[in-house]
This record gives structure tokens, C-alpha cells and sequence, in this order.
């Protein structure tokens, strides 16, 4: 059977001031079939937002082809339809004006335009909310209309872009199992769902193939079929199973290297790495949680996926954590485990000076842009120098946004090392102490 | 308005039947259109250039007055409205557009109403012969010159803003692009052009007399008006026709606020785009009377669904055509940049040539040593300008505070002060001429107060605006650490009102320069009192109408205003943003 959407070769990236390209995706083949849920799962930043607006026909690909039904798409084509993380739904238009969104641009006549978007509307449990504006509804009744919307035009393929994440466990829960019936129920003639996700459990229960994303450049690094009947629950032995396989295939991604190697080998980072959003305490909230003395020697050795659990964190929290305990040498990290190093272990247990003193000398050895910068420092007159040199040196490897993420990032490890300062009015890097 | 309600609620739309209501609403309908009516008619009268129209003090005439003005401000604020939709649109959408349009407008600004009047008025003359449109769409475009730039800045900036994912929804559901206008950009951009709609009409108010009672270019023309009637108080030394001018006004503004611009506000407060809960922030009589007229639910459907074919007009539904494959290597794609660079070129040869025929134009009529006067002239203006701004922050900055920190306080302050902002200066001629004969004041200092009659409220707008903004922990944090007196200032309510001052500070300065003309030159009955300064100059030689003085009076001043807001509020303003603004 053909594909009906297929992709080749496709490639994104973005211009950069000094004429350089980042690339964002990088050769991606992808055929979405009649009949399948397909999962598109992936760390933030990864590029599978980008990827899937590429099928939306919302962003056009660096290269490569896209084909609907065997015709190439040169932007957003009838039959595609799509679902907004953040709903994106006019503010001033009542629920049902919302709906009819989609079939007013068809040229559909006003009568025939609210009988479908009616019947739309209540396929979807909304009835009642029709002359509601969408500031009146909470966000869980917002994302349906944000579905109604996408399947009253008769879509072939539902595109879905993060659609549950801007809600709260139990909304989201709710409103994928009504949108899993629809599916099965073939209330409308929608033939593919493409779901952008973070949630290893939500790709687990709604997928029939998952597609694990990896970043820099984004790439399909793993495809896993999914055989389980619907509708499934979490508690299932193999819904864990499951669960289990594709924290396996997250973290093994970058590890074949360190299989070969007879001992485990960090992650080492070079100047250019995306370093990740993440806060010093929250670095040190699961330090304390895998490598306080509390824990007896053979419970240092944590499930991925237990964490993930016990702390309420998604692949999107969880997973730059570990990433960057990894590079500081704080953990190992392995087959959808994680322990602490002796060095690790030593700062869970450390008081407030020491543990900076240790995050100080990681910090210095194995991140080499704190190291660059403080370097520089040391050698600049008065110690003093504006970010921009920086900034200007990390934009050979990122984009200008985040290049100046990157080093705001790097910023607030330093400040809390206390291996050098910043003054956020005049944008000066020092090793002064404030006054 | 828009009303489907009655399509799917669950119950059928009872058989219409009058209520009470209904017959309120018919009685005011037709009252407008009776007097719209009956004044469409005057403006066509004959006239010719050189005649004079009889303008009465008689307090029964304003009334009449009073519906011509405001047909006039209205027929400005259509055309306002077009020209900012449109305008606006397309410096949003077309980034060759927007390097011409934006400069442009920064400079328009800049010029002053009387500017805008003496080029025009022959040629509005000239259109139409023998007939008093002429003058009368030389009035209505004065007063457009004092609406319309900053409803087009706020459409540019409103379509600048609009969310990408609501964009993209729209490509996504292929609305096409007219319906993507009447979908998306507009609702978008609705809330903050009312408001600045109705900025304009207070600045309408303020250069009225000026746009009324023409005396341009030898031209004394006088349209029947309430500018016109209180140009003729000040020339006959009327006291109590200033006063029936002053009540005029105050009912006219308080009629078209609660009639027109109230219900509007609280209708746009659905086009709001925070997705939060309904909080009761304005109230309107007028828009519950009207929900609650059946009459007016029919109607309401009626336009709901003439507009929804508007807006679905089917040859207006052109799909947008997919783009050629614009899947190039990046070296095809060079020739836009052949057209930027093209583009470029022709703005800035345009630009030089008219630079050049500009000077030359002045040169010729006029020797060096006049333009370095008249420069002098500006730095005497720009003088006033500042002392006044720090005397006006000095006394409202506190006011203000003290206003912003009390809701209630601040409910009654804001129309008060909104009214006082459309208050022509010429108003208060009367006053500060007797208090300057009777004391012998300086009427170098003492006409310059003038100035800033209007603009002085931005000021005690925004600050009323950012200290009610401020959130009440804040103010309890302060209170509970026992900050004090200058303490208090300098660390809470000084830094948190900061980037709010500035933007009311620049509103003021760039509209005290333009009311320096009507500042300079004060007159009551036969006095005439003129002070040394950039207004005054121009303000004499347009009514002479020595167009090289003319245009060399407003090229100095746009010089000023643009090197005053290039090289300082733009940078204190950006140094405010980064720094003092919350979120």
C-alpha cells in the first residue's frame, strides 16, 4: 500500500549571521500509513516540532521531498489538519465560530458550515460551550475545541503538536482516551494521526509505531513498533514493558561508543555543546534524591523510569538532567539506569561550601565553555569583559537566541561556583565580587 | 456586533415583539440621522474665497455648531481609520513597505496641524470652486493630520505582534487573505486602535480652532463650528460665549463617550487576547440598553450576517496559490537581493533629490543667517519645552502615584483628566491674557504654560497607569519593611512608574511642540501677545502665507522633535524596557 504521506531525504536548517547554516534536521525518511498512530517522540529542541510543521507544509524543508498522497506539498494542502500545543484558538470568536474556522475558508455555504460544526462539536463533548468565547472555558474544553476544529474539515491526517502537554494529568488523560475513541470508532474519515510528544507513557498508550528523536541534528534514531491492543492502561505489565524498552532505547542512544570501550565513559562536551535550561538546584535535587547516604550502596542504581515516577518528571525535565549529570561527572548513565559517581555521591552529602567547591572543579574541568570564559578572565585587564565577545563566539555554533541561552545558562552554573561574576545592567563578565 | 445566538440556542427565537427598549433605541437612531442629515446638505453650499459666514455668539446656534463639528471629526475619523487599516497593513506585511512607511510617519508626526493646512487648503480651494467643500475638506484633513498617525502606528504594531501559532492556525485552515484580515489582523489589532481612536479625538479637540476658523495663506475662512465660535469669542472678547463654548464642548464629549466610545471598549473586550477570565473593567449603558432591545437583535443578526458575507465573499476567496518551488539551492535565490538592494537605491536617490530641492527652495527665498535664526528660534522653544516637562512631572509624577494607588480615586480621575486633554489651549487665552496686562507678567514665561495645557495628562495617563499596575505585595512588602518618605520613592514607586513616565514624557514633548503654535502667539480681543519662539514663527508667516518661512519653520522643528526623540527618549525608553519593566 502507498504511503500516504511520505518523506525523503529531508533536511532543515536555518541561516546564520556569519553565513554559516545550523542544521536542525538532518536527512529524515519518514511514510505515514492509512490506518496508524504514530508517535514522534523526542527531548526539546530536538527539532520535531520543526519536522512536523514541515508535513503541515507550515515551514519548508531545506531539501528534500514531501509528498500527500503522491503530490508534492508546497505548503498547508486540504486533508492535513492540525492540533496547536498552546491551542491557538481567536480569542474573539465564539466555540462554534472557531469550529467553522476551517469550513468558512472552504467557501462552505453558512447553513451546511454550522450543521457540520455542530455535529463536530458534539463528537467531541462539547455541547453546551457552542456561544462561548474561549477565555471562558479552562484549558482541557480549549483543546477540544482546538480538535474540533481539525477534524470538522474532514482532515485525512491529524497532525498533533504537543496537544495535551499545556494540561494538567488528569484533563489530558480524559481528553486523549475521548480522542482514541473517535479514532477507533471512525467517526470521521481521518486515516493517520501524527502526534509530536515528550511523554514516554503518552506515546506508549496512544502509538502504534514510536519514533524516537534524537537532537543536534534531529534524526529518527530508533522506530518501535507497538502490537498492544487498544485502549491500554499504564498498569499493564506490557504497557511497563513497553515503557521500559523506550527509556532503554532514550538513553542507549549515545552509547554504542561506550559499549566497545571495556569501562563506562562520560559524555564528554566540547565548547559548541547545547548546554541545557536546567537550574543548579534542580541538578542538586536529584543528586541528593539517587546519592544521599540514606540510600543503602545497591539502591544508588535507579530505573529511569522510577524516577521519572517518584518525582512527577517528563522525558522533557528528566532527560537534560541526567544529560547534564552525565557530562559533569556527577552519575553514570546506562540502559535506562542511572548511578552516582564517588564524586557524585560526595556532593549529595556535602554542606553548602563544599558542594560548591566540587560543582566549582567540575564545573572548570569538564565544560569547557565556563572553563574558556574564566580563562579569559584571568588574562583580561581588570578581569573585566562584556558577554558580546561570547555571545559572538557562540553564535559560530547556534542560532542568536540560543547562543545567548547557552551562555545564560553557563552564567548561572558560574555564579553559584562563584568562578566568576555578571553584572545584568552594563552585561560585564568578571571576577569581581559585588559590592 | 455580531449576535448568532439566536442560530443554536436550544429554545427558537421568539416572534420579534417591540419591548420598551426598542423604542428608546428607535427615538436616538433617528434623532442622528435627522441631524446627519439636515448638516449634509449645508456643506455644499456655494461659496466663494473672500466671502464671510456669518458666525453668531448666540449660545442657540451651538448646538447646530456642535453636530457640524462633530460630523467634521467624524468624516476626519473614517478617513483615519481607512488610512491606518490600510497604511498600517501594509508597513506590517511588506518589509519594503515598512522602510518608508515608518520613517515617514515618525517624520508626518512631527509636522504640525497649521503645517498640514497651509500646503493644502489652495489646493482643496481649487478642487472645488465656488463651493464651501473646499474649505471643509481642508478642515477635515487638519483634523484627520491630528488622528490619524498614531491609529496607523498602533495597527502596525498590533499586526507586528500577533501570536505565531494564531497565524499559523490561519494558514493551516487556509483562510485566504482577505479573510485572514477580517479574521485575524483586525480583531487582533481592535483593542488598542480604539483606544487610540479615541486619543485622537481628544488631539482633534485641542487643534480645533485651528482647523475651523482658517486663517491661512491671507485665506479668513471661517466653517459654522465650535472652533470657529470660540475663534470668535477670543477676537470679540466674549467671556460668556468662551464659557457656552467650554459647556458645548463638555456635553458634546461626555454625549459621543457614552454613546459611542464606551460601548465600543466594552464590546472590544472580547477581542482582548489574554485568555483570562472576564474581569469587569468598563461598563456601558448604552451597549446593555442596546443587548436588551429586541430590535436590536434582529439588526444585530442582520449585520452578523451581511458581514459574515463579506468576509466569505466568494471571488474574494481567492486560495492562496501555492508558492512556486522555492526548493532552491540558496544561490538562486539571489535576485530578491538584486531587489532590495535596487530598491534602496531609488528610496535613497528620492530622498536626496528632495533634500536638495528642499534647501534650494529655501535658499533661494531665504539667506543663511534667517535659517540660523530660525534654528535659534527652536532652541528658544525646545527651552520651554524641557522646563516645562520637569515642571509637569514634578507636579503629576506624585499625583499620579497617589491616583494609581486608589482604584476608586483613579475611576474619577481618568475621564476628568481625559477631558481636560481635549481642552483647546485657545480656551485659556482669555485668562492668561488679563493676568499678563493686569500684572505686567513676562510674556515670555508666562504664555508658555499654553504649551502643555494638553499634553501634561500623557504624563499623569501612564503614571496613574503604572502605579496601579504595580502589584499589592509589593506595596505591603514596602510598607511592612517601613520604608519611608524619599525611600519609599526611590526604591518602590520612582523605578516601578519609570518606563510608564517615559512613555507619557515623549507622548507630551513631541505634543508640546506642535502646540507651541497655538501657544506662542496669544490673543483676546484686540491684545495680541506673542512670545520669541519656533511656534510663533510659524504660526505668523501661515497667515501670511510665505510658504519658503513656512516650510523652513516646520523643517526646523521636525528636525528638533526627531533629534529629541532619536537621542534621548528613544534611548531612555529602551533603557526603561530592559530594565524597570515587570515580566
Amino acid at each position: 500500500m502507498d504511503a500516504l504521506i511520505k518523506l525523503e531525504t529531508i533536511r532543515k536548517s536555518f541561516p546564520k549571521p556569519d553565513k554559516q547554516e545550523l542544521l536542525v534536521l538532518e536527512d529524515i525518511d519518514l511514510n505515514l500509513h492509512e490506518g496508524e498512530i504514530v508517535a514522534l517522540l523526542g527531548k526539546s529542541g530536538s527539532g520535531k516540532s520543526t519536522l512536523l510543521r514541515i508535513i503541515a507544509g507550515l515551514v519548508e524543508p531545506s531539501s528534500g521531498m514531501l509528498k500527500y498522497k503522491n503530490k508534492p506539498v508546497r505548503g498547508p494542502v486540504q486533508g492535513i489538519s492540525m492540533v496547536f500545543q498552546h491551542f491557538a484558538l481567536m480569542p474573539w470568536l465564539t466555540v462554534l465560530q472557531n469550529v467553522e474556522l476551517g469550513l468558512e475558508a472552504q467557501g462552505i455555504p453558512r447553513d451546511e458550515r454550522r450543521k457540520r460544526s455542530l455535529k463536530a462539536i458534539d463528537t467531541i463533548g462539547l455541547d453546551g460551550f457552542e456561544s462561548a468565547f474561549p477565555k471562558e472555558l479552562s484549558g482541557g474544553m480549549r483543546q477540544r475545541v482546538g480538535v474540533a476544529r481539525a477534524l470538522v474539515v474532514n482532515p485525512d491526517v491529524l497532525l498533533m503538536d504537543e496537544p495535551f502537554s499545556a494540561l494538567d494529568v488528569l484533563t489530558a488523560e480524559n481528553l486523549r482516551s475521548d480522542l482514541l475513541n473517535v479514532w477507533q470508532e471512525k467517526q470521521t474519515p481521518l486515516k493517520c494521526i501524527l502526534c509530536v510528544t515528550h511523554d514516554i507513557s503518552e506515546a506508549a498508550i496512544i502509538a502504534d509505531r514510536i519514533l524516537v528523536f534524537d537532537s543536534d541534528p534531529g534524526c529518527i534514531r530508533t522506530e518501535i513498533k507497538v502490537d498492544l491492543p487498544h485502549p491500554r492502561n499504564e498498569d499493564d505489565p506490557k504497557v511497563k514493558s513497553l515503557i521500559d524498552d523506550i527509556y532503554t532505547a532514550m538513553t542507549s542512544m549515545k552509547t554504542d561508543e561506550r559499549l566497545v570501550a571495556a569501562q563506562y565513559k562520560h559524555n564528554d562536551i566540547d565548547f559548541g555543546y547545547r548546554l541545557p535550561d536546567i537550574e543548579v538546584s534542580e541538578l542538586t535535587g536529584l543528586l541528593e534524591e539517587i546519592g544521599s547516604d540514606g540510600n543503602e550502596a545497591d539502591k544508588k542504581v535507579h530505573h529511569l523510569q522510577d524516577l521519572a515516577e517518584s518525582l512527577h518528571l517528563d522525558v522533557d525535565d528528566l532527560f537534560p538532567l541526567i544529560d547534564a549529570l552525565d557530562f559533569m561527572h556527577f552519575a553514570r548513565i546506562d540502559e535506562g539506569d542511572i548511578a552516582p559517581t564517588p564524586a557524585g555521591e560526595k556532593f549529595a552529602n556535602a554542606d553548602i561550601l563544599e558542594r560548591k567547591e566540587i560543582f566549582a572543579s567540575h564545573l572548570l574541568q569538564y565544560v569547557p565553555l565556563a572553563k574558556y570564559i574564566r580563562h579569559k578572565l584571568d588574562s583580561a585587564p581588570n578581569h573585566r569583559m562584556n558577554e558580546e565577545k561570547f555571545l559572538d563566539e557562540l553564535e559560530q555554533y547556534f542560532s542568536e537566541e540560543e547562543a545567548k541561552r547557552v551562555l545564560t545558562t553557563a552564567i548561572e552554573w558560574a555564579r553559584y561556583a562563584e568562578i566568576f561574576a555578571y553584572n545584568v545592567n552594563n552585561r560585564v563578565l568578571s571576577l569581581e565580587d559585588p559590592d | 456586533m455580531k449576535n448568532n445566538q439566536q442560530y443554536f440556542f436550544p429554545h427558537k427565537p421568539e416572534a420579534w415583539r417591540p419591548n420598551p427598549w426598542d423604542f428608546i433605541i428607535f427615538f436616538i437612531i433617528f434623532a442622528i440621522f435627522f441631524a446627519l442629515a439636515s448638516i449634509g446638505g449645508d456643506m455644499n453650499t456655494p461659496y466663494e474665497v473672500g466671502e464671510t459666514l456669518p458666525i453668531t455668539l448666540d449660545p442657540r446656534a451651538l448646538p447646530g455648531y456642535g453636530v457640524r463639528t462633530v460630523i467634521r471629526m467624524f468624516i476626519a475619523m473614517f478617513f483615519s481609520l481607512v488610512f491606518a487599516l490600510t497604511i498600517g497593513t501594509l508597513a506590517a506585511k511588506y518589509k519594503r513597505a515598512e522602510r518608508v512607511i515608518i520613517p515617514a510617519i515618525d517624520i508626518l508626526q512631527s509636522v504640525p496641524i497649521l503645517g498640514f493646512l497651509s500646503i493644502t487648503i489652495v489646493g482643496f480651494i481649487w478642487l472645488f470652486p465656488g463651493s464651501l467643500l473646499g474649505p471643509e475638506f481642508a478642515a477635515i484633513f487638519a483634523i484627520f493630520t491630528s488622528q490619524a498617525w498614531n491609529m496607523m502606528l498602533s495597527v502596525y504594531q498590533s499586526l507586528k505582534t500577533v501570536p505565531d501559532d494564531l497565524r499559523e492556525a490561519a494558514r493551516m485552515f487556509h483562510l485566504s487573505a482577505w479573510q485572514r484580515f477580517w479574521r485575524l489582523d483586525i480583531p487582533f489589532a481592535m483593542p488598542s486602535l480604539l483606544w487610540n481612536t479615541m486619543m485622537s479625538m481628544s488631539g482633534g479637540w485641542f487643534f480645533l480652532v485651528a482647523a475651523e476658523a482658517i486663517s491661512v495663506s491671507n485665506q479668513e475662512i471661517m466653517l459654522p463650528g465650535i472652533g470657529s465660535y470660540i475663534a470668535m469669542a477670543i477676537e470679540r472678547a466674549n467671556l460668556t460665549a468662551v464659557g457656552y463654548a467650554i459647556a458645548a464642548m463638555l456635553i458634546i464629549i461626555l454625549l459621543y463617550d457614552q454613546l459611542l466610545f464606551r460601548p465600543l471598549i466594552k464590546w472590544s473586550e472580547k477581542f482582548k487576547a489574554e485568555q483570562a477570565a472576564y474581569d469587569e473593567t468598563s461598563r456601558s449603558w448604552v451597549l446593555s440598553l442596546l443587548r436588551r432591545a429586541h430590535f436590536w437583535r434582529v439588526i444585530g443578526g442582520a449585520i452578523g450576517r451581511s458581514i459574515d458575507a463579506i468576509i466569505n465573499c466568494r471571488w474574494l476567496l481567492t486560495k492562496p496559490t501555492a508558492k512556486p518551488t522555492h526548493i532552491l539551492p540558496p544561490a538562486l535565490r539571489v535576485p530578491s537581493k538584486v531587489m532590495n538592494l535596487f530598491w534602496d537605491f531609488i528610496i535613497y536617490a528620492v530622498a536626496i533629490g528632495s533634500f536638495a530641492i528642499f534647501v534650494n527652495f529655501i535658499l533661494q527665498n531665504l539667506n543663511f543667517q534667517e535659517v540660523a535664526h530660525v534654528f535659534y528660534l527652536g532652541a528658544i522653544t525646545a527651552v520651554r519645552i524641557v522646563v516645562l516637562i520637569i515642571i509637569a512631572s514634578l507636579i503629576w509624577v506624585p499625583v499620579g502615584v497617589w491616583v494609581g494607588m486608589r482604584p476608586k480615586v483613579a475611576q474619577i480621575v481618568q475621564p476628568v483628566a481625559q477631558f481636560l486633554a481635549a481642552f483647546p489651549a485657545n480656551l485659556l487665552f482669555p485668562l492668561v491674557v488679563l493676568m499678563i496686562v493686569k500684572y505686567s507678567l513676562n510674556i515670555e514665561i508666562w504664555t508658555t504654560p499654553l504649551m502643555i495645557l494638553g499634553t501634561q495628562w500623557y504624563i499623569l495617563f501612564n503614571v496613574i497607569a503604572g502605579a496601579s499596575s504595580l502589584p499589592k505585595d509589593l506595596y505591603h512588602v514596602a510598607e511592612n519593611f517601613g520604608l519611608k518618605k524619599w525611600l519609599w520613592w526611590k526604591r518602590l514607586a520612582l523605578p516601578a512608574i519609570f518606563p510608564f513616565y517615559i512613555t507619557g514624557a515623549l507622548t507630551a514633548a513631541g505634543g508640546a511642540w506642535n502646540a507651541s503654535i497655538v501657544a506662542e502667539v496669544v490673543c483676546w480681543g484686540d491684545v495680541t501677545l506673542i512670545a520669541t519662539g519656533l511656534g510663533a514663527y510659524i504660526h505668523e508667516y501661515t497667515e501670511i502665507g510665505d510658504f519658503p518661512r513656512i516650510a523652513l519653520g516646520i523643517g526646523v522643528m521636525c528636525i528638533y522633535v526627531i533629534a529629541f526623540n532619536r537621542l534621548f527618549w528613544q534611548k531612555l525608553y529602551n533603557r526603561a524596557e530592559a530594565r524597570y519593566r515587570l515580566n
